[in-house]
């Protein structure tokens, strides 16, 4: 078992009682003063979350003849220079080894966003596939995260960024000095809320996170409540709803597949989506407060029709919520279903998403 | 009154006949945010250390244990809407069935509180 590794900031989060717990090979805070209240200070004011963890590459030279632009589920030529994109790197059976975001930094210059727990495989399978001698390195050690989410994320910025940073619209990033160093600020997050995520040195983590917990509008808040920010807009996480046996088709996330391109895995998802899929993503609502978790039983009767692949109770709908791979003949809105698990039964609705949408996310 | 607890973090307070029963602070603490109790139906019948009732927080579903056997003769209906009184109030305001004790003996099996803060103080 690999050692587990440490965040800049983990320090303060002794310091401030967190529960730590390992993630994605980190030791992490899980949660502060507690995951529901956490969730809540995000959804009205402004939370701060450590995401040193997460994976950062970077990418020099010509995106096509280097190779990179037949690497992922979308064109990252097409993305303009100061914009992002999500998707997805998928094996040859067309199933998903990550999802991520390429931040289009230059003309010939590209950083790639990886969850932690792959961040170490995702480098290799990436680098397998671009030209020999492409400049392509890993540079998560060097590079630190925070995300600053919601409503009031913006008005904190401006406190103390330049005003440029306000004027950010959603999934646009550019590159500022911050305490003295260059770092990138982006108009993109995974809690639903109007928010930003900063990259910059790691040596310089700890300062911002001073900064910004200088602000009485700011709380950090853990992995917890992040956990359940996502899933009430209904954002996918890795290692749940996405593993390297699960298609973007299947997983709801054909809108992140670009079939007017070449990409690893492409005759794959062709061949699924002629045949037709046996298994399709679902939301549901469940008739209580009781949360479904990853690996409950989905059924229709007695018969078993799929499996949860995360669940929550959603303080935002005060009932519980999930996503699900089902049979597709149980996918249509507003199918009743029972979610099971030992002698747990609860009775639950396909829904639509998100579950929660007055988010600020775009604000 | 007497108050008992169980290794399972369940506390039961003897008034007579009758047992009320709920989980301890550091349970309350443990789980984190609660979300859900499920109450028994009143009228059941269980026996000593036989699941009662059930509990979910943010992080995970736990079962709750009868401390002691009995039927169950009324329920705090107050967790179904607002469980985080559990996080607020464990030992006291979230207390979650009364039991009509069949058997005072029992209380035998359970340890006091110097007897559960010293199995704590193990843990």
């Amino acid at each position: 078992m690999e050692q587990l590794r440490d965040t800049p900031l983990i320090d303060r989060h002794q310091g401030l009682h967190a529960l730590i717990a390992p993630f994605g090979g980190w030791n992490m805070p899980i949660q502060y003063e507690g995951i529901i209240a956490e969730h809540r200070w995000c959804r009205e004011q402004a939370a701060l979350f450590d995401i040193c963890h997460m994976g950062e590459f970077l990418y020099r030279g010509d995106l096509v003849a280097g190779g990179l632009e037949g690497v992922f589920t979308f064109s990252v030529a097409s993305i303009p220079v100061g914009r992002s994109r999500y998707g997805f790197l998928l094996n040859e059976a067309g199933c998903i080894i990550d999802d991520l975001i390429v931040f289009r930094i230059a003309e010939n210059e590209a950083m790639i966003v990886v969850n932690a727990a792959t961040a170490g495989n995702d480098f290799a399978v990436i680098g397998s596939r671009l030209q020999p001698g492409a400049d392509f390195t890993d540079i998560s050690a060097a590079t630190g995260k925070l995300d600053l989410q919601g409503p009031l994320a913006r008005e904190v910025m401006l406190r103390f960024f330049p005003a440029e940073v306000g004027a950010l619209p959603y999934f646009k990033f550019m590159k500022t000095t911050i305490l003295g160093c260059e770092a990138i600020v982006s108009r993109t997050g995974y809690t639903g809320e109007l928010g930003y995520e900063v990259f910059l040195p790691a040596a310089k983590v700890v300062e911002l996170w001073d900064l910004f917990c200088s602000d009485l509008r700011v709380k950090p808040a853990g992995l917890g409540a992040r956990d359940l920010l996502r899933l009430e807009v209904g954002y996918s996480l890795y290692g749940n709803d996405l593993d390297e046996t699960i298609t973007p088709l299947e997983a709801g996330l054909e809108a992140f597949v670009n079939f007017d391109k070449e990409f690893v895995g492409k005759d794959a998802l062709l061949k699924q989506r002629a045949a037709g899929l046996n298994r399709v993503k679902i939301a549901f609502r469940v008739g209580s407060r009781r949360s479904p978790r990853h690996y409950y039983s989905v059924c229709v009767g007695d018969e078993t029709v799929g499996t949860v692949t995360s669940g929550a109770f959603s303080p935002m709908l005060g009932c519980g919520i999930g996503l699900a791979l089902v049979d597709p003949k149980c996918a249509a809105l507003g199918s009743e279903l029972t979610v099971c698990h030992e002698n747990v039964t609860m009775s639950a609705a396909v829904c639509e998403l998100p579950f929660y949408g007055g988010g600020s996310l775009r604000s | 009154m007497p108050v008992y607890y169980t290794k399972e973090h369940e506390w039961v307070k003897i008034e007579g006949n009758v047992a009320t029963v709920g989980i301890t602070e550091f349970a309350a603490h443990q789980l984190g945010d609660i979300t859900f109790v499920e109450l028994p139906k009143t009228g059941k019948s269980v026996k000593q250390f036989e699941v009662l009732c059930a509990i979910e927080s943010v992080k995970a579903a736990s079962d709750i244990y009868a401390p002691v056997s009995g039927k169950v003769m009324s329920v705090n209906e107050a967790l179904e809407n607002t469980p985080e009184i559990v996080n607020e109030s464990a030992e006291e305001a979230a207390w979650m069935a009364c039991l009509e004790m069949a058997d005072p003996a029992e209380v035998g099996k359970l340890m006091t509180r110097a007897q559960y803060d010293e199995y704590l103080k193990g843990l």
